[in-house]
């Protein structure tokens, strides 16, 4: 693989690849690093995700954080697990699972580590009845760029005590520092499944039954709803509602969805393509009003495919390298939407505006990257703005 | 006790000093900016506002403005950054950390005339409030659609949305459904140099850094909320709600870890002690259990089918540990009449005492039982009654403090028995506090959870947000920093606490 490029996404780094690599093993190491070196760091877990920030502007050392694998506690009792942040999701579902539980998040990037998932703020469909990681993380130690240690939160879930900074981290692409360990609240892994594939002919008719999901006392993990390319968004879909719960509610539930629904067929299992990220050309996630789903998908280019978290707000679009990004986040704006490349052809890549326009929280936003990281070290030019 | 609900403890009066040439130049260019009638510097108007729901902290505020418009707040903010005056913001004032206690000389901007309900919009399930809106009237503008706003203090019939965002209020469900945080979807916040910042919105993530994340339960140091946009939920279809009543507190305490274990996740699991029990049948007659050493309200919502097959599972459980009556409410006034013996029980308590202290603090579910037994020996040693009220399903413990405030030291000896409380939480594991915040009243304890280099960390946020440090100084933190400064290095201007002004 060459030097600050993941084979399936775009480049971590603007131009050449970083000048050396780093995999340390302990926290310790995290901070020597920092407090040793001067010069600019980007952390990466397995690098599933380097093409959903904008590329670093520099990157004198990569900082692997796989070598932070230990799962540190897990207390069955409390529903809660302490794990390092190289830790990879499937590993730990996997430990989890053997005590019937689960961490509650379903991003499918294949080899994803805890610390990549929060801080490129991953989720998947089941963000529908869970929330995301900002919902779950209830703890977190990071390295900040001067080599301090700090901690944030702790091993209850309820806990108000100073400032939540596991927020901050979340979606911050180690552009506040570079997280090392992670604390979270699990749940009980659901015994039985259901799930109801309805076939959708258009947008409008997408929104409609999205919105009679939401309404209903229905309590789905996921609604999610696939277009598949070359027709308009939303035309000729399949929408899926999926129940997981005990044996007796997802029967009961998948029959009322039936009905709600005015058909369906019911299955044990969702269909394959449940979860899967789109690819190809400009891979956008795309933020917006509930509601406005069927207008959304009307933005969007013809030739796109996708998903689309129906009840929630949230899409994936793969559209052509050609779209006009700032015409469609001016045409969804109306809807608070927000339109985010995550994935881009590299020659397309560098010219991209990666993240859209800035609001009026920017001139704060700076100040607190300032607060984080005075000398602009980790991760430049990666977040908002340049940030 | 004055003021029943709260903390009553034998304090000093504040004495009616002059204002400062400062704060009249202030109120003066206060008056006419937003009016006469909004800015109040009366001496007998301002002890209205010296405390919160914590009335063992007292300090009579500079000036007191009653906010009629978001520009009232714009303008305040403003002036008091240009004067360098320190302010504090104050929704209804029934915090119990002293979260809300004024700023001596300072300005306490009171944001209870902002009610408006700015938007309801079931298709998107949001509610866009002002801050002075009451939480339950969240839940009556969602009613007609058959949606809630799911976070619910037992103060919410008169606590205000922005406080609860100030706090990252909790409440009895928030086992289910999380906290104000995982609630609130945006704000419009007047920033401590004047600024208005839009943080968040009506979508579910916004490009850019979580703000929004940090600022909920800030506790008022990064600024005033002046809108607040809010997720509603749908309503259940079925919720029911029973009550069990045990011998031992050992077996109360195990059916809730049986519970969860058997990966059942009720909506909420509330416990009440002997002595809890009794101060609630002594205010509202709830009819609980008699003989009951500890009772545990569970409610579970759901469809109908989930919620019934798993009330069943409840039940077995319980009387697996030796439950001795079990109850179950058979329609909303039943349910209404078990919540009420819960919710009320931090008042109901002065009909038992004529003083008390309400402590919060958090320990890891699994720990109940052994936390329990401390916290009685620790009462036994120090001759003081405590009684436990506490949201058993995610292990936030209420211990109500009962002493006599007229005899002399009762409220210390109260006081020292909650924070050794407290310890106790930090050292299972837990939390200082899982729903009242920090504020004035348990900044000390901060450097016993969090070190040096944590707290440092957070100090960079409030250095970010208000690095003059004039938003709601002297909370949260027990170190004031002065932003810039080198960690570490303290000046002699630390040590001066403005949120303790002229009580000592």
């Amino acid at each position: 693989m060459a030097a600050g490029k993941d084979a399936r996404t775009g480049a971590v780094v603007a131009g050449a690849g970083p000048a050396r690599t780093v995999r340390p093993t302990t926290a310790a190491e995290v901070a020597d690093v920092l407090r040793d070196t001067s010069g600019t760091v980007v952390p990466v877990g397995s690098g599933t995700k380097t093409g959903w920030a904008a590329p670093a502007t520099s990157c004198d050392l990569l900082l692997r954080t796989t070598g932070l694998d230990r799962v540190v506690e897990h207390a069955p009792g409390d529903l809660v697990v302490v794990a390092e942040a190289g830790v990879r999701l499937d590993t730990l579902q996997r430990q989890l699972a053997g005590h019937g539980q689960m961490l509650a998040l379903d991003p499918p990037e294949p080899g994803a580590t805890l610390g990549g998932v929060v801080g490129a703020n991953a989720s998947g469909p089941r963000r529908l009845r869970y929330g995301t990681v900002r919902d779950l993380l209830i703890g977190v130690t990071v390295v900040l760029a001067d080599g301090r240690t700090a901690k944030s939160g702790g091993k209850v879930v309820k806990n108000v005590a100073g400032y939540d900074l596991g927020k901050l981290y979340t979606g911050a692409h180690g552009g506040l520092g570079v997280v090392v360990s992670t604390t979270w609240r699990l749940h009980p892994l659901p015994p039985a499944a259901r799930a109801v594939v309805v076939p959708v002919p258009d947008a409008a008719e997408a929104g409609r039954l999205a919105a009679l999901v939401a309404r209903s006392t229905l309590t789905p993990t996921a609604v999610e709803l696939r277009w598949e390319a070359g027709r308009a968004a939303g035309t000729g879909s399949e929408l899926v509602v999926l129940f997981e719960s005990i044996e007796e509610s997802v029967r009961a539930q998948s029959r009322a969805a039936v009905a709600l629904l005015g058909g369906g067929a019911e299955a044990d299992a969702p269909p394959s393509w449940f979860g899967a990220r789109p690819s190809g050309g400009l891979v956008l996630r795309l933020a917006f009003e509930p509601f406005a789903l069927p207008r959304v998908l009307a933005a969007l280019p013809e030739a796109s495919s996708g998903t689309a978290s129906a009840c929630t707000g949230v899409a994936y679009a793969a559209v052509p390298h050609t779209t006009d990004l700032a015409a469609l986040r001016a045409a969804i704006a109306p809807y608070d939407g927000s339109a985010v490349v995550l994935e881009a052809p590299d020659d397309v890549r560098q010219g991209l505006d990666h993240w859209g326009p800035v609001a009026d929280s920017f001139g704060l936003m700076t100040r607190v990257k300032d607060q984080f990281d005075p000398g602009r070290r980790l991760s430049p030019g990666r977040l908002i703005g340049g940030l | 006790m004055a003021n029943p609900g709260q903390t009553s403890q034998t304090v000093p009066a504040t004495r009616d000093s002059p204002a400062s040439p400062r704060s009249r130049a202030l109120a003066e260019r206060l008056r006419a900016v937003i009016g006469d009638g909004k800015v109040l510097t009366d001496p007998a108007q301002l002890r209205t506002y010296e405390c919160d729901g914590l009335a063992a902290f007292r300090v009579r505020p500079g000036i007191v403005v009653l906010a009629a418009h978001r520009d009232d707040v714009v303008h305040t903010v403003r002036l008091c950054a240009e004067a360098g005056v320190p302010f504090v913001a104050r929704g209804s004032g029934t915090g119990l950390s002293g979260g809300a206690v004024p700023v001596a000389d300072g300005v306490l901007i009171v944001l209870s005339r902002l009610r408006a309900i700015v938007s309801v919009d079931p298709d998107n399930a949001r509610v866009v409030v002002e801050p002075g809106v009451i939480n339950l009237w969240v839940t009556r503008e969602a009613a007609p659609y058959d949606q809630a706003y799911a976070p619910d203090p037992s103060s919410q019939q008169v606590c205000s949305i922005g406080g609860n965002v100030a706090e990252n209020a909790g409440g009895a469900h928030c086992l289910k459904y999380g906290f104000t945080v995982n609630h609130v979807m945006g704000a419009e916040i007047v920033l401590p140099d004047g600024d208005v910042v839009h943080l968040g919105g009506t979508a579910p993530e916004h490009p850019g850094l979580d703000l929004l994340g940090a600022f909920v339960g800030s506790e008022g140091t990064l600024g005033v909320a002046t809108q607040i946009t809010v997720r509603t939920i749908r309503a259940p279809e079925s919720v029911q709600t029973m009550l069990v009543g045990f011998h031992t507190v050992e077996d109360a305490a195990g059916t809730v870890s049986d519970i969860i274990a058997a990966g059942i996740l009720p909506a909420a699991i509330e416990m009440m002690d002997a002595l809890a029990i009794e101060a609630a049948e002594a205010a509202v007659r709830c009819g609980y259990p008699e003989g009951a050493v500890a009772v545990l309200v569970i409610e579970l919502d759901g469809p109908q089918v989930e919620v019934d097959e798993q009330f069943r599972q409840v039940a077995q459980a319980a009387e697996a540990r030796h439950a001795f009556e079990t109850r179950i409410a058979r329609d909303a006034a039943e349910r209404a009449l078990m919540w009420k013996g819960r919710k009320s029980a931090f008042a109901a308590v002065g009909r038992i005492s004529p003083a008390y202290y309400v402590q919060d603090g958090v320990i890891p579910r699994t720990q109940l039982p052994e936390v329990l037994a401390e916290i009685g020996r620790l009462a036994e040693a120090a001759d003081v009654r405590v009684a436990n009220v506490f949201h058993a399903g995610d292990g936030n413990l209420h211990p109500l403090i009962l002493f006599d405030d007229t005899v002399p030291g009762a409220a210390h000896d109260a006081e020292q028995l909650g924070f050794a409380i407290l310890d106790l939480c930090v050292d299972a594991g837990g939390s200082i506090t899982g729903e009242h915040g920090v504020g004035v009243e348990k900044k000390s304890k901060m450097s016993r959870q969090f070190t040096e280099d944590d707290l440092d960390t957070m100090q960079l946020v409030r250095c970010a947000f208000d690095p003059a440090g004039l938003a709601n100084p002297g909370k949260l933190f027990p170190t004031p920093r002065l932003c810039g400064e080198r960690p570490g290095v303290h000046t002699a201007a630390d040590t001066h606490d403005p949120a303790l002004g002229e009580v000592f």
